[in-house]
């Protein structure tokens, strides 16, 4: 698939300065700064425990970070409140790592729901748009299925159409090839792309599976749970190639630590 | 040079020696999973009891060692530089020794968590003063938002997800009418046959119809409902709201700009406040019907139970006790989705919240009907 890769502006759609996370009390992101671009595929990745969850819920509003700002499309998302946090948040939707589907409710159901709580539009124009979206991720032949009916990889498209229900400026995905096979995996990969690059849809991604990131990812940031940092940022082949870093070589080339092999 | 001790297991033989400030623990055998148990207080015990400036472990007896066998080393090791002393291994078999340096890198201490220290017994009282606090506080925040959404929910009707309301109520309460009923009727037939037999010696046993009628309307039908409710309905909540959590459904409507106070909890609450009141009413009805048939059994005609039935109770009875099973619908709903929303991760999470949904559910219907006991009596009902 020949797509147009997305390349940095000087727009800057998400800004993350000088973050600090903790979990349980524990510091596990120290003070890191990073801009995602406008319309490019932007990896968050790293080991287990790096804090790529952690820093993803704290992109979409749902930690407060122990200090920092976090910048979407220029409101800041650890002080907005009220009327600026909502509009904050018609400019994201999120896929989670399980999809995070309404059990009670058809996909069609699940789809019409942002719609039904923040338009006033019609309720045939919800259900087509609903069905747009579900089309959208080929998957308008199973709009009355119930989540529970449909495999893994379905759910999670299922979800990308929910998120897409606003038409937001950003996805977010969490680990969208975890337990998938490489063939939905890849399918997923390429749904991505294709949203991206015609939809221009800005898509942030925590993911740790390297072919997904080789064919997803215009940039990438790589956590360290050791350092607590950013320790490499840039196209992933790239890093992969010239990074002068040996835990970032390791890592992209799926090579065990010194540590590991004594 | 002293011997102290020698040890033996199935297997394992162990003996120290102390020379000079030098502990040797001499260990023969088999060093694996099912021997170290029997060996590994013991050899600890030695530095404990011995605190030797340097602690030597003499492996040259050492027949066979496993991972088991290492973490004892590793133990020991850890322990003996903890009080200040050196320690070393010898002649360990190079075949074991490869085993020790591959798990020689992680750090030994007590257990993964560290070792849990024990309280005393005021330290033990704060804790759990503070544990109580914190949980009050929570209580008290979630109450407070609950409050503000259901006036807002007063204030917009619209905004009510009317559809999850009608279908809650269909579940906790429609569906609760059998279960709901047949205690009612079991609890007016046994108190009406308990108290008939003492009452009947005194020829006062036509009182029974008082009995039923004032403790089935005032007290039994709205405490017996509530706590049915909490079992059935509270535990029901709570395990709903704790697996959308645990499945990231709760965030996902945060992060859609949805309430999951309004969205998920409202539609509870309305459907329980308004269902246990029904609920209550037919609590009350069986339980004045079994009532009924022990005081026919008895001889009495039904016209003369419902006459005398009729004279002990009073319309403020009815109201009282369907006032109290407004309030008590209102803490089991609002405590179950509380639970539910605070439930954390993993598999037994939401079975924590559950059974802290039904206790803490039946705990506050106690307090309430307490509460309710003072007023109704300092207001005169």
């Amino acid at each position: 698939m020949n797509l147009p890769m997305a390349s940095p502006t000087e727009d800057v759609l998400i800004r993350v300065e000088h973050f600090t996370a903790a979990y349980q009390g524990s510091v596990v992101i120290d003070d890191i700064s990073f801009e995602v671009y406008p319309g490019e595929v932007f990896v968050i990745l790293g080991g287990s425990g790096s804090g790529k969850s952690t820093l993803l819920k704290h992109m979409i509003g749902l930690f407060e970070p122990v200090s920092g700002a976090i910048l979407i499309d220029g409101d800041d998302m650890v002080t907005a409140g009220g009327d600026t946090r909502a509009r904050i948040l018609t400019k994201f939707g999120v896929m989670y790592q399980q999809g995070a589907l309404f059990g009670s409710m058809t996909l069609r159901e699940n789809v019409r729901l942002p719609l039904e709580e923040f338009t006033d539009l019609p309720d045939e124009a919800m259900n087509l748009i609903a069905d747009m979206k579900l089309k959208l991720v080929g998957l308008d032949a199973f709009a009355t299925y119930m989540p529970s009916e449909i495999s893994g990889g379905m759910q999670k498209r299922a979800a990308i159409a929910r998120a897409m229900a606003l038409d937001p400026l950003i996805l977010f995905l969490d680990e969208p090839s975890a337990g998938l096979d490489p063939i939905t995996s890849a399918e997923l990969d390429q749904l991505i792309l294709r949203l991206a690059r015609s939809l221009r849809i800005t898509f942030v991604v925590v993911s740790h599976e390297l072919p997904s990131i080789y064919a997803i990812a215009d940039r990438v940031i790589m956590l360290d749970k050791r350092v607590k940092k950013i320790v490499a940022m840039g196209p992933p082949q790239e890093l992969r190639d010239k990074s002068t870093n040996t835990w970032v070589r390791q890592f992209f080339n799926r090579e065990a630590s010194a540590e590991a092999t004594g | 040079m002293l011997a102290l001790e020698t040890e033996k297991t199935a297997s394992i033989g162990f003996r120290v020696s102390i020379d000079s400030g030098t502990s040797t623990l001499f260990v023969v055998g088999r060093l694996d999973v099912h021997t170290t148990g029997g060996v590994w207080q013991k050899a600890l015990r030695v530095i404990e009891e011995s605190h030797p400036d340097r602690f030597v472990v003499d492996a040259s007896g050492v027949t066979y060692c496993d991972g088991a066998g290492i973490a004892l080393l590793l133990k020991l090791q850890d322990r003996q530089r903890s009080a200040g002393g050196s320690f070393a291994i010898v002649s360990l078999r190079e075949v074991f020794h490869r085993l020790l340096d591959l798990y020689g890198n992680i750090p030994v201490t007590e257990s993964a968590q560290g070792t849990p220290t024990r309280l005393s017994f005021v330290e033990q009282v704060g804790r759990v003063s503070l544990e109580v606090g914190h949980n009050l506080r929570i209580l008290v925040a979630f109450t407070g938002q609950l409050t503000v959404t259901l006036f807002r929910a007063a204030a917009h009707p619209h905004h009510v997800r009317w559809r999850d309301m009608w279908h809650v109520a269909e579940l906790a309460g429609v569906n609760a009418i059998p279960i709901v009923a047949l205690i009612g009727f079991l609890l007016g037939l046994i108190m009406a046959f308990q108290s008939a037999i003492p009452m009947r010696r005194f020829g006062a046993d036509i009182f029974v119809a008082n009995l039923i009628g004032l403790s089935m309307l005032r007290e039994l039908g709205p405490l017996m409902t509530a706590i049915l409710l909490a079992g059935r309905s509270g535990s029901a909540f709570a395990a709903e709201l704790g697996t959308m959590k645990v499945r990231e459904e709760i965030d996902a409507l945060s992060t859609m700009g949805l309430d999951p106070v309004r969205f998920l909890v409202v539609p509870r609450v309305l459907a329980a406040v308004s269902m246990t009141p029904l609920l209550t009413i037919f609590a009350n009805l069986f339980g004045l019907i079994g009532g009924a048939v022990v005081m026919i059994s008895l001889g009495y005609p039904l016209v003369t139970y419902g006459n005398q039935l009729l004279s002990a109770v009073h319309l403020g009875d009815l109201i009282s006790g369907l006032s109290k099973s407004l309030a008590f619908g209102l803490v089991v709903a609002g405590v179950g989705c509380l639970r539910g929303l605070q439930t954390t991760t993993g598999a037994s999470a939401v079975g924590e919240s559950t059974t802290s949904a039904v206790v803490s559910g039946i705990i506050l219907i106690a307090i309430l009907d307490g509460v309710f006991a003072v007023l109704f009596y300092s207001l005169g009902i």
